[in-house]
């Protein structure tokens, strides 16, 4: 069972459907790994459940009903899901993370640096950083601050920086103001997912110089 | 429905439960029109409320009950109210149409699911129990604060939005905020 948690206002953002795809990525891989924010998140709906019992109801157009009526039988629902069997794949990634990258690490385009490898996911959008990272045991991920937050989820291995020791399921939360220097545990490759919410900004003296580099 | 007598009785479904449950098994057509009646109208107005002109949230709102219809066998009133069964339908819809977002959902049938120890349909009763101190806890939470709850999370807007609507300080706005969020934190740390 994970120790590092989301905040709870990630996880009222998440159940009230405010968060942006990237975040929501993180927490709900988090979900299928942590049974207690789980709850969380249902008491959370519940009080989305609560606002649609209290709200005012509104005005319909005269022929809302007829309208649906008329469709009950025919269009089938177009399924949200992908088809794909919930087997499928590999398993050390929970879905939904694991359909975001078509079931398997080696459909990334990785790229290689040193001892960690970074592949992007969700390169549409432009507001967030979305990434998996393939650290390899005892790495020291270059010492960095952010412009925004960084939020992190382990997948396999742990890796350790000032605030903690994070494993599977673990979400390491690294606010703009702190500059810190995540060391990846010994044994097996730290897999992890990171979000943030604006560019990195690596601060350690051949960190600049990479800089240009490693944003890419 | 378990065949253990205890877990029928004390997992009692609600009126509108019940009329999703009668969609569900029998396809009931009169128990639709009953539930399109009083939540038609309530999701329409809360997606209103969040922004969505007035056919946009007409048309989304049939979307939504369509779904219900469609997918009814998959609400389990041991789990959740009807109203927020269909407060989900209602986010999943509005991310889809309006913010044109993908909704990462994590799948309970997936075999990486860390299994919680209620998941186990034995201990029905005490997923029941949890569901009605669900509620217990997020009416105790002051009006006052569940409604800079509902404004923060629910209608998206800003710190800075609701202190201009509120006229209230910005740091008020979000120093209740933290408290609110707090309470009802510890609320459900309080039912584990
Ligand atoms: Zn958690």
């Amino acid at each position: 069972m994970p120790h590092h948690h989301p905040s709870e206002e990630m996880l009222l953002g998440y159940a009230a459907g405010s968060t942006s795809e990237p975040l929501s990525l993180l927490i709900a891989t988090h979900l299928a790994l942590c049974p207690e924010c789980r709850r969380k998140v249902a008491a959370y709906e519940a009080l989305g459940g609560k606002e649609l019992e209290v709200e005012a109801p509104a005005m319909l157009s005269s022929d809302s009903l007829v309208s649906v009526l008329d469709r009950l039988d025919t269009a089938e629902e177009p399924a949200m899901a992908p088809p794909r069997p919930s087997a499928e794949g590999d398993l050390r990634l929970p879905r939904p993370l694991r359909d975001y990258v078509a079931g398997s690490l080696d459909s990334l385009d990785w790229h290689q640096r040193g001892g960690i490898a970074e592949a992007s996911l969700l390169t549409e959008r432009s507001d967030f950083k979305t990434r998996l990272m393939r650290i390899r045991p005892k790495t020291a991920i270059p010492e960095h601050s952010h412009h925004g937050s960084e939020y992190t989820l382990v997948l396999t291995g742990g890796f350790s920086d000032h605030t903690g020791h994070f494993l599977r399921g673990d979400v390491a939360i690294a606010d703009p103001a702190v500059q810190h220097r995540p060391i990846a545990d010994a044994g097996e490759d730290c897999v992890c997912l990171a979000v943030t919410d604006a560019p990195l900004r690596f601060t350690g003296t051949i960190a600049r110089l990479l800089s240009p580099l490693l944003q890419r | 429905m378990g065949s253990n007598a205890k877990v029928a009785s004390r997992a009692v479904p609600d009126e509108l439960s019940e009329l999703l449950i009668a969609v569900a098994v029998h396809r009931d057509r009169k128990a639709f029109i009953r539930l399109f009646e009083h939540f038609g109208p309530r999701v329409k107005s809360y997606l209103k409320r969040l922004g969505v002109n007035d056919s946009e949230a007409d048309d989304l709102m049939q979307e939504v009950m369509l779904t219900v219809w469609r997918r009814a066998e998959q609400f389990d009133h041991r789990k959740a109210r009807a109203s927020t069964w269909i407060f989900t339908i209602t986010r999943n819809k509005r991310i889809d149409a309006i913010r044109k977002e993908r909704r990462p959902e994590l799948d309970p049938n997936d075999p990486a699911l860390v299994p919680d120890r209620d998941d186990d349909p034995s201990e029905a009763v005490s997923a029941n129990e949890w569901r009605a101190a669900i509620r217990k806890a997020i009416d105790e939470v002051p009006e006052e604060q569940a409604r800079l709850l509902r404004m923060s999370f629910f209608e998206d807007k800003t710190h800075d939005v609701i202190a201009k609507e509120l006229d209230l300080p910005l740091g008020t706005v979000k120093s209740r905020i933290r408290l609110a969020v707090a309470k009802l934190r510890r609320s459900l740390e309080d039912l584990r």
